[in-house]
């Protein structure tokens, strides 16, 4: 909005005349003239708590109460943001100054077929809740994320994966069906056979389409509470990719974590985890780890010490050296004790890694306050999508240039991915790598510039990024992995679906800015 | 130090509300200007935005009208994307005669000092409260601390305004917001020109103290010191005393 615009706006210019005054505000037209309730106000924050932003959160519990959401943003003249678990790292789920519709309350499960798997939920409704209801009747979802704390919609927003991308795809490929509220109050209903352009779009489309509300997605048999879980290291990144390439084709879930601290010869050493699922009859014993019990993450570690403090135990390893020297010890430890062993973990502990430590994001936190700066930290994470041909230098050229630029990840996790068919998809063919970097003020615009250079290697190998994850993709980036066909092709329909652009996060404005200013002079026309 | 990005001054058009402005410009802090006078308001807006383009809102406003307050606060947040400081300036000085009483000056100057502030700085409060971060600067005077002859009125403006800021300092300290009380001597501003002061400071200069003390995050601060020194005594003379007094 430039100064120029603003000029033109009165609300009471007569100094004499304060009576006049109603009738001017009204004069504002599309910009926000209507105050809204301070009590709705509320900070909302990116998962690695570096973006944030006020905004008038609302939470709805109904498909009307979503309406009247849509209908207030539009009186007043701000954008809406959909929210739902807030595990996006960045600002996917942030809208500073806006309203931030919060789909949490939205949780409610319609619909359960315990003969074919077959659930049909609300968009709040959690991964852990899901998977809760369901696995008594051996039933898991097919794809889970690292944390069980993401909503389904939020899922499907961002067509999250798992540590099984390369085996059964996104969660988008076991959603049925579902019914989309756009922001005029239409409900679209969409699955592959009915309005399929859309489907292929909304999932996916980081929320700019419509607001899911009601989601129906297959469910994936298990035989087991258990999977058989067998590690083993891999002493450098070629080593690494090689043991992926001869694993996958038979493994069900497939992971490794990156030591970015070793050097030369070791560079990308990693330890591989791999997973099977139990065939029917394998686990004797089946009526017992189907229960929830099971599958709960214990809350104490070792038997003594309560989970809810553990954070504060690793605050002091929460720095360069300390994470260098767990690096190596979790490196080594685990390359001697783990090969050959093949043993059994609960489907809760061997996927959902992000939940083991309550709140352990809490040491980036607090860890720059140790060094006694004013600041809190947090932390972003990089990750980018590889094709499989170009993976190995690529992904070792970014290692080292993290390593030259003296920005160290704090973790890495690397994962083997396969392409889908969805407009705005992340996938390639091919590898993903997770960088963790802690945030802070100091390392914020080193960081920033890292990622900029890394966004170049990426681009040039034909790597992919993915929003959910995202804090500083720039537009030009996002042009070119997407491509302007595909992008022309998601803001005609996102014309066609929301024509007053009310649908918008920051992390929209930062990457798509340019093309969501284009459509509002449009739509006004 | 606090790094300001976004700042919000009401009176902004002129005398120390356009210094700070300029100031915080120059350190690239977005500065919305809320102003009566319009062609002032656009003179300042449009030279700062000729240095740096994008960096001034103006929003023409007279602060009597209250109603408009919250949601015009509103808009210039939503404007702004966010807010870190907030400056309230307005302020009037009606001349009178040493024997004369004029209602409609009383009024006016009641409306624009604390009222005024009152109606923007309660916004402000809110808001910084639900974000535990954040500034209030308010522009009091040293004419606050006794009940002189000269201006009744403007006296208890100041006065009303310094005790409103102190209670909300009191609110809000809890929740990490600092609340900063400015009580300027005399400033050579539009609101002096005409009459005679002691001490006078040229706009500027009182603006760097403002900044100084807002950064500080200091509570009451007199601009310049050697004021809390000379209100010290004042305060603290008898009101026997007082009343015979010329001044």
């Amino acid at each position: 909005m430039s100064p120029d615009d603003l000029s033109k706006i009165e609300i009471n210019s007569g100094a004499n005349a304060p009576e006049t005054v109603p009738e001017a505000v009204s004069a504002i037209g599309s910009r926000p003239a209507v105050a809204l309730p301070w009590d709705h106000l509320e900070r909302t924050e990116g998962f690695g708590m570096t973006q944030s932003g006020l905004s008038f959160v609302y939470r709805p519990s109904t498909v009307e109460g979503i309406r009247e959401v849509f209908e207030l943003a539009r009186r007043t003249g701000r954008f809406v943001a959909l929210r739902g678990g807030g595990r996006s790292y960045g600002d996917a789920a942030v809208a500073g100054e806006n309203i931030c519709l919060d789909l949490t309350r939205m949780n409610r499960i319609l619909e359960w077929d315990p003969v074919r798997g077959i659930a049909m939920v609300e968009p709040g409704v959690t991964i852990g809740q899901l998977w809760q209801y369901t696995i008594g009747d051996g039933w898991w979802p097919p794809v889970v994320t690292g944390t069980m704390f993401i909503t389904i919609g939020g899922g499907a927003g961002m067509n999250v994966h798992g540590k099984n991308n390369f085996a059964v795809g996104p969660i988008g490929d076991h959603i049925l069906n579902f019914d989309l509220l756009l922001p005029n109050g239409e409900i679209r209903h969409c699955s592959r056979v009915e309005n399929s352009d859309l489907f292929f779009a909304a999932i996916g489309g980081f929320g700019m389409l419509g607001c899911f509300v009601r989601i129906t997605l297959q469910m994936k048999r298990i035989y087991s509470g258990m999977v058989a879980v067998e590690g083993y290291p891999a002493r450098n990144m070629a080593e690494l990719i090689e043991q992926f390439e001869r694993q996958y084709p038979t493994a069900d879930y497939l992971v490794a974590w990156i030591d970015c601290f070793a050097r030369g010869k070791s560079l990308g050493r990693a330890l591989v985890h791999e997973a099977h699922y139990l065939h029917a009859g394998d686990d004797p014993n089946t009526a017992q780890t189907l229960r929830v019990e099971y599958q709960t993450l214990p809350d104490t570690m070792m038997g003594v010490i309560p989970k809810s403090i553990m954070w504060m135990f690793m605050l002091p390893f929460a720095c360069p050296l300390g994470m260098r020297l767990t690096n190596w010890a979790k490196f080594h430890l685990s390359a001697r004790l783990e090969p050959g062993k093949i043993h059994r973990q609960s489907h809760g502990a061997f996927n959902f890694l992000l939940d083991y430590v309550p709140n352990w994001k809490l040491a980036y936190k607090y860890a720059p306050k140790l060094k006694l700066m004013r600041e809190p930290g947090g932390f972003i994470q990089y990750q980018s999508f590889i094709p499989a041909a170009t993976a190995c230098e690529c992904l070792e050229a970014e290692i080292r240039l993290c390593q030259q630029r003296g920005l160290v990840p704090w973790l890495a996790v690397f994962k083997r991915h396969r392409k889908d068919a969805f407009l705005m998809t992340h996938a390639v063919d091919g590898y993903s790598m997770a960088l963790d970097f802690p945030v802070s003020a100091r390392n914020r615009k080193r960081l920033w510039e890292l990622a900029a250079e890394l966004n170049r290697i990426v681009l040039e190998a034909g790597g992919r990024f993915y929003f959910a994850k995202d804090s500083t993709l720039e537009p030009e980036s996002a042009e070119t992995y997407l491509g302007a066909e595909t992008l022309d092709k998601f803001f005609a329909l996102k014309r066609e679906c929301d024509p007053e652009s009310l649908l918008q996060t920051d992390l929209a404005n930062r990457i798509f800015g340019d093309r969501l200013r284009d459509e509002r002079p449009a739509a006004q026309q | 130090m606090a790094t300001w990005q976004r700042a919000l001054i009401v009176g902004g058009s002129s005398g120390m509300g356009e210094e700070i402005a300029r100031e915080l410009a120059r350190r690239n802090c977005k500065v919305a200007l809320v102003s009566w006078c319009k062609e002032e308001l656009m003179a300042v807006a449009d030279s700062l935005n000729a240095v740096t383009p994008g960096i001034a809102f103006p929003y023409v406003h007279d602060v009597r009208s209250f109603e408009c307050a919250p949601s015009l606060f509103q808009q210039i947040t939503h404007d702004l994307g966010g807010l870190d400081v907030v400056f309230y300036m307005a302020g009037v000085m009606p001349r009178l005669q040493p024997d004369e009483y004029d209602f409609d000056q009383d009024k006016k100057t009641i409306e624009v000092n604390t009222l005024g502030a009152i109606a923007w700085l309660n916004e402000a409060a809110q808001r910084f409260q639900r974000a535990r971060e954040g500034t209030i600067v308010g522009i009091s005077s040293v004419a606050g601390d006794r009940g002189r002859r000269g201006m009744p009125a403007y006296a208890a403006s100041k006065a009303a305004l310094t005790c409103y800021l102190e209670a909300l300092r009191n609110r809000l300290s809890q929740h990490g917001v600092s609340v900063v009380t400015i009580k300027p001597g005399p400033v050579d501003t539009p609101l002096t020109r005409g009459s005679k002061q002691p001490l006078i400071i040229p706009a500027s200069k009182a603006a760097t103290l403002i900044l100084k003390a807002a950064r500080r995050r200091g509570k009451t601060v007199y601009v310049p010191g050697i004021w809390r020194y000379i209100m010290f005594i004042v305060r603290n003379i008898p009101s026997a005393i007082f009343t015979r007094m010329k001044f």
